[in-house]
């Protein structure tokens, strides 16, 4: 880690089908903490997400990731919505991100093992990863995107499908990989899991960042009328 | 009804007295319909596979092209080849009517748009499953496909398999093409066709026993590939 991860969107729009779903969003995105986009259902989380990561076409504006798109991407891991299995084992989904690396065999072996005892799927290791239950899926596609060690971690909704106790597991790993390093932006619609985890937050309403701030501030005292609506749970419209 | 019998149990005898004239068939049909699956998976495994991930102008019409030329009857593939390969035809030079080769082009041109379809489908919903995933992962063009080529390996099998199974039981374009000629062009089918019409039906009975083993035998395992598939287990 060269140059601090920073992230800079200038002016940014993304259209389909003639309708704008997110933006003109400028937005800047350093430092080391933990950043929770929230926002009700089709405000345009996802589409951030994507955006940030590079793999959303833009209608317009631009992104800096402050070093070459490849480079930033390669230093990058997406967790996505529903997560998406190799039709693979549980070890060889594992495997898969340092084996386009083109890692040494013992060395990725001893990672897989690693990252399976971390994420709880040690006794999964040869099951086939399309026969997981869902919160078990959602557990490897975290496994999975952290064995790179990223330097920056989306994660869109990482614990839909968890029960209490995973949720404090993905928690923790989480928790883990922002101290040694990562830097993690995500979504999620659990508000208390936003107050365990963010350092900020940025409230999406309507495809654009209606506010923005540290996470205490953004709770304790919302500057507008929506987001505290959205804090109390009205809906928004 | 006992003269069928007869040509039944003559039949059994034929097979399991392993029949000089009836393994020397059975081994041309093979020999010809393999070869022609292994070019025809050969061009059309990569070209459908292609067509599934890559988007390009003309990607709509090639697909509908690939599924009429599914639908060619043999028989018309078959006469398209003679009047090719024919004396006077642009390909007259080369001698090649009344050979295998014959046989195995105008096979190729059958199955080869069939299992260039089916591998299209499979490759599509699973490029579409995967899609996101290794975008994200910044493959390369290369690392895609061979991950692609990789997992989808079984539905690949299962398009060959189709492939093969209309190969080997074709009669219309490997009459014409090939002509039937005994201890050179002969095969399952056309020797059935031949013997039903001269009324021995004892080879055509042996044979035919021996081309349904075959297509039974590729049909069971195409069944075994498609479910092992949809479990999910490997
Ligand atoms: N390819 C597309 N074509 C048309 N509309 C799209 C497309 N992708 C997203 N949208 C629309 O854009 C809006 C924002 O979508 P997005 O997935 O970013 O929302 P979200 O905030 O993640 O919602 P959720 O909380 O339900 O996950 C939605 O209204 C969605 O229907
Ligand atoms: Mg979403």
């Amino acid at each position: 880690m060269v140059t601090p991860m920073s992230i800079r969107l200038k002016n940014v729009t993304v259209k389909r089908r003639g309708k704008a779903i997110l933006g003109p969003i400028s937005l800047d995105i350093g430092g080391s903490g933990v950043t929770h986009v929230i926002g009700p259902n089709g405000a345009g989380k996802t589409t951030l997400l994507k955006v940030l990561h590079g793999v959303e076409r833009l209608s317009s504006g631009e992104i800096d990731w402050s070093q070459p798109a490849e480079v930033a991407r390669q230093s990058q891991a997406y967790v996505f919505q529903s997560p998406i299995m190799l039709r693979r084992t549980v070890r060889q989904n594992l495997a898969y991100p340092l084996q386009l690396l083109k890692t040494p065999k013992d060395e990725i072996a001893t990672q897989v093992l690693d990252w399976a005892k971390r994420i709880g799927l040690e006794d999964a290791l040869d099951r086939p990863a399309p026969r997981l239950s869902g919160g078990e899926k959602q557990k490897l596609a975290l496994g999975r995107a952290l064995i790179r060690r990223p330097e920056v971690l989306f994660l869109d909704e990482p614990c839909a499908n968890l029960d209490g106790r995973s949720t404090r597991d993905i928690e923790a790993l989480l928790l883990d990989a922002n101290a040694s390093g990562t830097r993690i932006i995500m979504t999620t619609h659990d508000l208390a899991q936003c107050r365990r985890l963010a350092s900020d937050v940025i409230f999406l309403l309507n495809g654009r960042v209606h506010e923005r701030g540290p996470v205490a501030g953004f709770f304790e005292n919302p500057e507008t009328e929506e987001a505290k609506s959205f804090l109390k749970g009205d809906i928004l419209l | 009804m006992s003269e069928i019998w007869a040509g039944i149990a003559a039949a059994f005898r034929l097979i399991f007295s392993f029949d000089a004239d009836l393994v020397e068939i059975t081994l041309r049909s093979l020999q010809v319909s393999l070869t022609a699956l292994v070019i025809a998976s050969a061009l059309a495994l990569p070209f459908g596979t292609w067509i599934a991930i890559r988007r390009f102008r003309y990607r709509r019409a090639t697909i509908a092209t690939l599924n009429a030329l599914m639908g060619l009857p043999p028989v018309v593939v078959g006469l398209i080849v003679y009047l090719m390969l024919s004396r006077s035809g642009p390909f007259g030079v080369l001698g090649l009517l009344f050979t295998p080769t014959a046989m195995i082009i105008a096979q190729v041109i059958i199955i080869a748009p069939l299992i260039a379809s089916i591998t299209h489908q499979a490759m599509r919903d699973l490029w579409a499953e995967y899609h996101d995933l290794l975008i994200s992962l910044n493959t390369t063009k290369r690392q895609r496909i061979l991950t692609l080529i990789w997992d989808g390996r079984r539905a690949l099998l299962t398009a060959s398999l189709a492939g093969f199974g209309r190969a080997i039981g074709e009669v219309g374009a490997i009459m014409i093409v090939g002509g039937n000629i005994d201890h050179a062009t002969r095969v399952l089918t056309t020797a059935i066709a031949l013997e039903t019409g001269k009324g021995d039906f004892e080879l055509a009975l042996g044979l035919g026993f021996v081309l349904i083993a075959l297509a039974l035998a590729v049909n069971f395992a195409i069944h075994a590939l498609t479910r092992t598939e949809s479990e999910g287990r490997w």
